[in-house]
C-alpha cells in the first residue's frame, strides 16, 4: 500500500489536462509514502496509448464496453483495479467522469474520499487536503488516512511534466462482469462543426444569475453590442433559457480565452472559473465584495450592474472614453 | 415508475461568513436555510416524468429544522408523498455520504425503481450522494445528467453532459440513480393556496432502518479563502468606475471596431 492509482480520462487528442494534473497531485502523493504513480487508461479498442508524463507504470485495460464512457463500465475496471492494486490513494479530477466514478469506487473499496482538492500533502499516513466548498467561497482543511480516495480540482495542480524514463505499458484483462453491463451508451452530441463558437470570441460580456430577470438581458445586450462583444452567460442563466446553451460558460459550457471578459453578476463558482481563468484581461463587477470571482479578476468593481452598464453604455455610444 | 427525490438542506451563504468557535464550521446560528439548488432540479425533473409517463413521486429529507416546511412545498409542487427520515442525533449537518446508508434503505422500503437527487451539494467534499447511492444499492447511475426520458417503463434514457459543449445519452435499466445538474424545464415555484393547502398536510416522520456511516475523515479547519487575489478595485460611484474601465479598454485597444 505505496502506490498511487491515477484514473485518466482519454478524450479526441488524447489525454484530458486535468487527468495530467491529478498525476502531479499524485507525484506529490507518491514521493511521501515512497510508492510509484500508476495511471489507469481504460479504452474500447487496443489503441495506441497516448503519451503520459510522470507515470511510472501505464496499465491499459481494453474492452469494447469501454469505448464510449459510462459510469458503470469505468466504476467496475476502476475498482477492480484498485482491489488488485490496493493503492495508498486513487485519484480523479472532478470532471463529469471524476463525479460518477470517484464517489462510487470509494464505497466500492470502503475508502474514504476528499473532494474538490487544490492542494494535498502527505505526513505520518495520513492526507491533508485543502477542499473547495460552497462555489468557493469556503475552504475546509481535511485530514483522512490512507489508503483514499481523492478527486482535485481542475486547474489547481501543474500538468506533470516527464520523468525522463518512459513508463512501462502493463496490459491488463478487464473484469468479467463488463460482459453484463446494464447501462448502454446510445449516442453522443458535439457541437456542430461551423457552427458559433463561443471559444473563438475576442471580447465576451458574461452575464450571472445577478441579471434576476430574463427582461434585463437586453441591457447586458447593448453593452455587449457596443463593445464588439458576444454575449454569454453563466450555468443557470441557460437552464432558464435565458440565453442559448451554446453560450454557456465554465465547466460544463465552453472553455474561453478571450482578450476581455466582463462578468456582470458573476459569483465565480469553481465550475464557472474553469472556464475563463486565463481570459487576457477578467473585469468583474457583482455587488458582494465578497464574490469568489474577484480571486480571478484583473480589475473588480463591487456595485450594481443596473447602475453601472447603462454608464458604460451611454460612454461606449458617446465615442470617447 | 416510482421516483423518490432525495433533497438536503444546505446553508444560505449571505455576504458575511461567520465561522463557528472552533473553527471547524459555519456559525450555524445564524443562517439561514436553503434547498440545494440540485436538488431542486432534480425534484423539477420528477415532477416533470410525473406530468408525462405518469409516475408516482416520494421525496425525502433527513429529519431536521426546516424539513418539513419544504416537503410541504415538494407536495404543492406536485410530489405525491413525502417523508422525514429520523435519525440518531448527530452533531452538525450530516455529510452526503454519511447519509448515503440511511437514504439508500429508504429506497429499498419505499420500493422506489428511480432515484433522483442533485449532482452535487455545497457541502459534499466527502462524496457525492448519488453515485454513493448507486454503489451501495448496485443500480446503474449517471451523474451531471441534463434530460431524463422514460422509454418503455423498464428503461431511461438520460442526457449526461461533459465538457466542451459535449453530450451523450446513455441508457439504463431500472432501478437507477442519477445525479441531476438540470431538469428538462425551468423550475416552476407554486404559489398561493395550492402551498396554503400544502403547508397544512403533517409529513411522516419516520426512523431510519440504517445507521449514518461516517468515514474516517475529518475537517480540522474551515475557513474564508484570501479574497481578491491581487484583483484592483475599481472604486467610486458608477460613473467614476464606468470612467476607469474605459481608460482600461481604451489603454488595451479594445474599442476599436474589430
Ligand atoms: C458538474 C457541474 C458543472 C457546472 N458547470 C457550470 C458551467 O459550465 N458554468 C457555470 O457558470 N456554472 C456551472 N455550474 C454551476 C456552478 O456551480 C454555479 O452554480 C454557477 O456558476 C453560479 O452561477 P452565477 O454566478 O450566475 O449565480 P450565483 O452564484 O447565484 O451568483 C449571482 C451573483 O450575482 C451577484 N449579484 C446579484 N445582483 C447583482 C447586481 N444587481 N449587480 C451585481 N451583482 C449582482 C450576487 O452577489 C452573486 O454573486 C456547474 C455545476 C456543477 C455541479
Amino acid at each position: 500500500m505505496k502506490d498511487v492509482l491515477v484514473y485518466i480520462e482519454l478524450i479526441e487528442d488524447g489525454v484530458r489536462p486535468s487527468s495530467r494534473e491529478a498525476v502531479s497531485a499524485g507525484r506529490e502523493i507518491a514521493s511521501a509514502t515512497g510508492g510509484s504513480v500508476i495511471a489507469l487508461i481504460a479504452s474500447g479498442e487496443p489503441v495506441g496509448v497516448p503519451t503520459l508524463d510522470g507515470v511510472d507504470r501505464i496499465i491499459h485495460v481494453t474492452h469494447p464496453a469501454l469505448g464510449a464512457y459510462t459510469a458503470e463500465a469505468h466504476a467496475a475496471v476502476l475498482a477492480d483495479m484498485i482491489a488488485k492494486l490496493d493503492p495508498a490513494a486513487v485519484m480523479l479530477a472532478y470532471t463529469t467522469a471524476g463525479l460518477d466514478l470517484a464517489s462510487a469506487v470509494a464505497v466500492t473499496a470502503s475508502l474514504p474520499l476528499v473532494a474538490y482538492c487544490t492542494d494535498v500533502t502527505v505526513a505520518d499516513g495520513a492526507l491533508t487536503t485543502t477542499s473547495q466548498m460552497y462555489g468557493g467561497r469556503l475552504e475546509a482543511v481535511v485530514r483522512a488516512p490512507l489508503p483514499v480516495v481523492v478527486s482535485i480540482m481542475p486547474g489547481a495542480f501543474p500538468e506533470a511534466v516527464t520523468t525522463g524514463a518512459s513508463p512501462e505499458i502493463i496490459v491488463q484483462d478487464a473484469p468479467k462482469s463488463l460482459d453484463a453491463l446494464r447501462s448502454v451508451f446510445v449516442d453522443e452530441q458535439r457541437p456542430a462543426r461551423g457552427s458559433f463558437d463561443l471559444s473563438l470570441a475576442e471580447r465576451i460580456v458574461c452575464i450571472g444569475r445577478g441579471i434576476g430577470a430574463a427582461d434585463s438581458i437586453a441591457v447586458a445586450r447593448e453593452l455587449a453590442d457596443a463593445l464588439n462583444a458576444e454575449i454569454a452567460g453563466s450555468r443557470p442563466v441557460i437552464d432558464q433559457g435565458w440565453l442559448e446553451k451554446e453560450r454557456q460558460v465554465g465547466k460544463s459550457g465552453r472553455l474561453v480565452k478571450p482578450r476581455l471578459y466582463i462578468g456582470l453578476g458573476v459569483s465565480g463558482a469553481p465550475e464557472h472559473l474553469e472556464g475563463m481563468r486565463s481570459s487576457d484581461l477578467i473585469i468583474a463587477v457583482n455587488s458582494d465584495a465578497a464574490a469568489p470571482i474577484f480571486t480571478v479578476a484583473h480589475y473588480a468593481a463591487v456595485c450594481d450592474m443596473f447602475d453601472l452598464v447603462p454608464a458604460l453604455i451611454e460612454r461606449l455610444k458617446a465615442g470617447t472614453p | 415508475m416510482h421516483i423518490m427525490v432525495v433533497l438536503r438542506l444546505v446553508a444560505d451563504l449571505g455576504g458575511d461568513i461567520e465561522i463557528a468557535h472552533g473553527g471547524k464550521d459555519i456559525d450555524r446560528e445564524w443562517v439561514d436555510l436553503k434547498l440545494n439548488e440540485f436538488d431542486d432540479h432534480a425534484l423539477e425533473e420528477a415532477i416533470f416524468l410525473k406530468e408525462i409517463v405518469g409516475a408516482k413521486v416520494t421525496a425525502i429529507m433527513i429529519d431536521g429544522d426546516g424539513v418539513e416546511r419544504s416537503l410541504q412545498t415538494a407536495l404543492a409542487r406536485g410530489a405525491d408523498e413525502a417523508r422525514r427520515i429520523a435519525v440518531d442525533d448527530t452533531d452538525g449537518p450530516i455529510s452526503s455520504r454519511a447519509m448515503t446508508p440511511v437514504v439508500a434503505a429508504a429506497a429499498a422500503e419505499l420500493g422506489a425503481d428511480l432515484v433522483l437527487t442533485g449532482v452535487q451539494s455545497p457541502e459534499d467534499i466527502f462524496g457525492q450522494l448519488a453515485p454513493s447511492l448507486g454503489a451501495v444499492l448496485g443500480w446503474p447511475q449517471a451523474s451531471a445528467v441534463s434530460s431524463v426520458k422514460p422509454d418503455d417503463g423498464s428503461t431511461i434514457t438520460v442526457q449526461q453532459e461533459y465538457s466542451g459543449g459535449v453530450s451523450a445519452a446513455i441508457r439504463l435499466p431500472l432501478p437507477a440513480v442519477l445525479g441531476v445538474q438540470t431538469a428538462s424545464r425551468p423550475i416552476r415555484y407554486v404559489t398561493g393556496s395550492k402551498l396554503r393547502q400544502a403547508m397544512a398536510e403533517e409529513i411522516p416522520r419516520i426512523e431510519a432502518t440504517a445507521a449514518v456511516a461516517m468515514p474516517d475523515v475529518e475537517i480540522v479547519e474551515l475557513r474564508v479563502p484570501d479574497e481578491a487575489g491581487g484583483a484592483v478595485m475599481l472604486d467610486g460611484d458608477a460613473d467614476a468606475i464606468a470612467d476607469e474601465i474605459l481608460r482600461l479598454l481604451a489603454d488595451r485597444a479594445l474599442l476599436q471596431v474589430c
